[in-house]
């Protein structure tokens, strides 16, 4: 480990250790659960954007997406939240493991000082007009929110009921078909190719 | 038998699914043929043939069932939406919105208008099937030129069926894609016998040219949506008639501007369509497709959508749009008339036909004469690809020949050929009797009404003079065509033609078996490998077999399935120069017979009182007269004000018969005669006598040869460099970058001219000011000359940093603009 | 936590995914940047659709479902990635987006 590295990892231990203290001051138990999903995240995020490895990175990436079905599940929505962790676990995540293993290993390709820059800048950017449209938007909430429905029931229905969600499921079948497809076929080698490196070896 | 229950009574129930029947199988054999199409017997010609025979039926007896009902007085216009419940929910949202902008859905528009329509489309896409069968037969890529032309079909279809403006132009827009595939059919493989540059640059001048009219369609679809929140036609038609009623209630004899602009501009949309000046520049390059195409771009679909648009769209054109239309479909019936005068290429001639015929039609609609106009487009389609298909038959026969000097004599060799092209001719020329005739005349009568019964405008004047002489040009160009092609003895290689080698090329397909044929050798071993079912190749000409073996390459390439270069290459490389024509296949015959039949006789068909239909023109006229009009096409009210808007009184209408049918019948007689003084009598002295004649006239002549040179003047020439043949030189996307390249020089001209002579000026100020102080002179003026050199070159470098083609970089920009862009927002 | 909390986490999310776009030299952290940022887009997604089902109302699926479809598409998304990243190494023997900048010609 580096210096950098240890300092980062002592800020984010100590940033997440401080979140979840001020998360748990300010809203109880579902406090410390928001803040320990949040912390998983971003903290996934954070250390994926880190790592020199990339292997190490797309696993960090387990954290964001499993931390993104924990904030869904604290929405209420559970269905959604099985679907992220199936999905984007057990599927998006396997798929980059599959090309970080078709690609070079490079440890050099992180540059500190581009990393830092950008951090600061976009954290910048975006935390500046996030605080303005904060403290500008009038943030109206219903006085009391309704308890949370677990409407899987009702996503199933919205889906084949013909008047609500049926025909954007179709094209979303359509699509996703057709990428895969496409994806096969873009991915495909073809034989001028193999006979060139065939002449070629 | 009562009229409900009669078998040709409209039954919402059952015809709409026929309708919806005929509308779909060329999609579901387009699906097929190009999934499973090369493994089918026969690469599946039979199949989508077969298919498209049932459309044709289908479309034929519903055609049958608006003529009953008119002949019974009924009213003819069906929604399947209204009648049946028939909907395609397009963005749908709820049913409170029914009629709000939010929901758009579409449902089958059966009007007498679209039943012509569908029934031409129907019958002439059958035929050009048919014909393609023994056309492109053992040409590469065979079974993907039969899914392309069904596609071509299905999207003709779904735009005369559909009820609202958005589907029309989906469908448009799938038309263009279409005719784009098929006019660069032969590009995809430069290895191929025929594959020729210029199609590919035709098809790439054909897309982009009318894509100009689509894109002015769109706009004039979006103005009216804007204003009336609708596209169904129905609902754009009342509207339309309300609006202008409401305008004129308070401002008398003004029209709403908004209204103009929209027709303008959907009239735009005609323009690039169906080839009116000065978008017309794609039509005559886009024969450089396979001759089917030709016929169906020129009779059935593409064409033919532009002024179908213009019968849709009627009610919601104000009487200034109508005189710009009638203005323009005159300009170009003549301007392209006289070009066909001069054109050698038997396809050219017909190609320039075609524009100056539909120039008529949009003369016809413009001048109020919707019916005159779309009767013409009718029987026009009917001709018209009976003369294309005869003309790729001629062409077919005489070896890759396109060039009207170098044939001669044809008639004698292939004489059913020569007697459906002779009947078109007849037809397309004026002469009583044929189809062509009944509609031409019509579109005169309708200006010369206009003119007699008081409601002269430039533009009716315009084309009561126009018309006439464009009549005139097309009897003399046909009959020059004829004559030049058919008559005399048989004359191979008599000019070196421009057209050999680029338009053999890429446009004659089908020649390999027809070579061997000539020199005699057997091609049934040809047949035996993956052909077995074409017997009809040897039908024509079974006489030529002398019992030699196929030539060995020939014989493995085509046991391959249809890789089928190397007996086309020998194919190509070996026909005879002087072998005599022959008549084409049976396939090719029978669909010309059907077209020439309906082009002779499909004027009466429309116009019969079966009855009457021999008897003096006017009588069989008043059937038509009253069955086809204004209330029949859109509905008894919005119809009346429509007829109203151009009722001429009686006096005035028969008068206006008489003109017109005497001087019809003039100028086509006169255009005959001509063209029989000058070509008719023998080759030689054809020869010399237009030698003549063009020589006296000489610069009128090179400017009408050279197509008035609206090709250059748009920047989008395919110029034919006639030392290197294989090279025309064109730029593709010219008329693009033409266009740029224009404004470009224009403002380097002001560059030049304005703003240096600025420059120019203030230095001399500068000068005579800084006489007395040439230090300060020296400091300033050499210091602001460099300043703005060093700006330059210092902004140039570092612009260049900009444009390095990495994306992250290019994000990261994206990334921080932006943020600014928020920043900037929410600061101020 | 209010809805406030929630956004700020889909904004920090958002953040870091562009971050993770623009500054790694390799194009597998371009596709991991790209599924931060739809993380981001549903969390705001589902919070909104939240907080806006006041007690006693009917709820509304759209956040919900639109969020699923981001989902698939993101499936859809992540495998012709896969597919071009395959493709650009195979062109040009780099995974760096740095050296495919064939855009500049």
């Amino acid at each position: 480990m580096e210096l950098s590295d240890k300092l980062f990892y002592s800020l984010v231990g100590f940033g997440s250790l401080a979140a979840l203290g001020a998360c748990t001051f300010l809203g109880g138990g579902d406090g410390a659960a928001f803040a320990l999903f949040a912390i998983l995240v971003l903290g996934g995020s954070l250390v994926c954007i880190w790592e020199r490895s990339v292997v190490r990175s797309a696993f960090c990436l387990i954290g964001t997406f499993g931390g993104t079905a924990g904030l869904f599940l604290l929405l209420g929505s559970d269905f959604l939240a099985m679907s992220q962790i199936l999905i984007y676990v057990g599927g998006i995540l396997a798929l980059i493991l599959f090309g970080v293993m078709l690609s070079p290993p490079d440890l050099t390709e992180r540059k500190l000082p581009r990393v830092l820059s950008g951090l600061v800048a976009v954290g910048a950017g975006v935390a500046f007009v996030a605080a303005k449209v904060a403290s500008t938007v009038n943030w109206v909430q219903a006085a009391e929110l309704a308890e949370p429905e677990h409407a899987t029931e009702r996503i199933g229905v919205g889906f084949l009921a013909y008047d609500q969600y049926a025909i954007a499921f179709e094209l979303a079948a359509i699509v996703l078909t057709v990428a895969l497809v496409a994806a096969v076929y873009v991915a495909r080698r073809r034989k001028i190719d193999l006979q060139d490196e065939g002449a070629q070896g | 038998m009562t009229a409900e229950s009669h078998f040709l009574a409209f039954d919402p129930a059952q015809d709409f699914k026929l309708l919806f029947l005929a509308f779909v199988l060329p999609l579901v054999g387009y699906v097929i043929q190009i999934s499973v199409g090369k493994r089918l017997p026969r690469q599946g010609d039979w199949l989508l043939t077969s298919g498209l025979f049932a459309t044709a039926s289908i479309t034929v007896l519903m055609f049958a069932k608006s003529l009953w009902a008119a002949y019974h007085g009924l009213e003819f216009r069906h929604h399947s939406g209204d009648e049946a419940g028939l909907w395609f929910h397009w963005f749908y949202s709820s049913d409170e919105l029914a009629n709000g902008v939010a929901n758009v859905s579409a449902a089958i528009f059966y009007d007498p208008l679209g039943a012509a329509m569908l029934m031409v489309v129907g019958v002439v896409s059958f035929c050009v099937h048919l014909f393609s069968i023994g056309y492109m037969h053992g040409t590469p890529r065979y079974h993907i030129f039969f899914a392309n032309i069904s596609l071509f079909t299905f999207a003709m279809l779904g735009l005369v069926l559909s009820d609202n403006l958005l589907f029309l132009f989906i469908f448009w827009e799938l038309m263009g894609l279409m005719s784009y595939l098929l006019i660069g059919h032969f590009s995809h493989d430069p290895s191929s016998g025929y594959f020729h540059k210029w199609a590919t640059k035709a098809c790439k001048k054909a897309f982009l040219t009318t894509r100009v009219g689509d894109t002015c369609l769109l706009v004039g679809m979006v103005i009216f949506f804007w204003k009336f929140e609708t596209f169904r036609f129905t609902e754009l038609w009342r509207l339309s008639i309300e609006e202008i009623a409401r305008h004129q209630s308070m401002h008398p004899g003004e029209y709403p501007l908004w209204m103009t602009v929209g027709g303008l501009f959907i009239f735009g949309g005609t323009i690039g369509k169906s080839a009116q000046f000065p978008l017309h520049i794609w039509l005559p390059d886009a024969m450089a497709g396979p001759t089917p195409v030709s016929a169906m771009i020129h009779a059935a679909t593409m064409v033919a959508a532009g002024v179908f648009l213009l019968g849709r769209c009627y009610p919601m054109f104000t009487p200034d749009v109508l005189d710009v239309i009638a203005a323009v479909g005159t300009i170009t019936a003549i301007f392209a008339a006289t070009i066909g005068t001069t054109a050698y290429d038997l396809k050219a001639v017909l190609a320039w036909s075609t524009i100056s015929q539909l120039g008529f039609m949009v003369a016809a609609i413009g001048l109020g004469g919707v019916v005159a106009g779309l009767f013409h487009m009718v029987t026009h389609a009917f001709f018209k690809a009976c003369l294309f298909l005869s003309a790729g038959s001629v062409i077919h026969g005489c070896h890759h020949e396109q060039d009207m000097r170098n044939m001669g004599g044809v008639r004698k060799h292939m004489p059913i050929t020569f007697a459906c092209m002779l009947a078109s001719t007849i037809a397309i020329a004026g002469i009583p009797f044929f189809s062509g005739f009944y509609s031409k005349d019509m579109i005169i009568l309708r200006a010369w009404e206009n003119i007699l019964g008081g409601k002269f405008t430039g533009a009716s004047f315009f084309a009561a003079v126009g018309l006439p002489l464009a009549a005139a040009c097309t009897a003399f160009y046909m009959f020059r065509m004829i004559f030049m092609t058919f008559s005399d003895s048989y004359r191979p290689g008599t000019v070196e033609s421009n057209f050999a080698h680029h338009a053999g090329g890429h446009d004659d397909h089908g020649h390999d078996e027809h070579g061997h044929a000539a020199h005699g050798h057997d091609h049934h071993g040809h047949d035996d490998h993956g052909h077995a079912g074409h017997g009809h190749a040897d039908h024509g000409h079974a006489h030529h077999e002398h019992g030699h073996a196929a030539p060995a390459h020939a014989h493995a390439a085509s046991a391959h399935g249809h890789e089928a270069h190397g007996h086309d290459a020998h194919g190509h490389d070996s026909h005879g120069e002087h072998a005599t024509p022959h008549e084409s296949p049976l396939p090719m015959v029978v669909a010309l017979c059907i077209l020439a039949f309906l082009g002779v006789f499909g004027g009466h068909f429309w116009l019969a009182d079966p009855l009457h239909s021999l008897k003096f023109w006017e009588h069989a006229h008043t059937w038509f007269e009253t069955s086809v009009s204004f209330q029949s096409l859109y509905g008894a009210q919005i119809g009346d004000q429509l007829a109203a808007a151009v009722a001429v009184d009686e006096h005035a209408a028969h008068l206006a018969h008489i003109v017109a049918l005497s001087v019809s019948l003039t100028v086509a007689s006169l255009g005959i005669l001509v063209a029989w003084l000058i070509y008719g009598r023998g080759w030689e002295r054809s020869q010399r006598v237009a030698g003549q004649i063009t020589h006296s006239i000489h610069a009128l002549y090179e400017v009408v040869k050279g197509k008035y040179f609206v090709d250059e003047a748009l920047g989008t020439a395919i110029v034919v460099d006639m030392k290197r043949k294989d090279e025309p030189r064109y730029e593709p996307d010219a008329s693009v970058i033409g266009a740029s390249m224009h404004v470009a020089n224009l403002l380097g001209w002001i560059d030049r001219n304005v703003v240096d002579a600025t420059v120019n000026l203030v230095g001399r100020i500068g000068m005579s000011l800084g006489k007395g102080s040439a230090t300060f002179d020296r400091v300033v003026i050499d210091g602001a000359v460099n300043g703005v050199g060093l700006f330059t070159q210092t902004f140039g470098s570092v612009v260049r940093l900009f444009q390095s083609g990495r994306v992250q970089q290019y994000a990261t920009f994206a990334v921080f603009g932006g943020l600014a862009l928020a920043a900037w927002l929410i600061l101020l | 936590m209010g809805l406030g909390a929630y956004i700020a986490v889909s904004a920090a999310l958002f953040a870091l995914g562009i971050v993770a776009i623009l500054v790694r030299r390799n194009v597998l952290y371009v596709l991991m940047g790209i599924e931060m940022i739809l993380n981001a887009a549903n969390i705001n997604f589902v919070a909104f659709n939240r907080f806006n089902h006041a007690a006693g109302s009917q709820s509304n699926l759209d956040g919900r479902m639109f969020a699923i479809f981001v989902i698939i598409l993101a499936a859809a998304e992540a495998a012709v990635a896969l597919a071009i990243v395959l493709n650009v190494f195979h062109l040009f023997n780099s995974v760096k987006p740095a050296e495919a900048d064939l855009l500049r010609e």
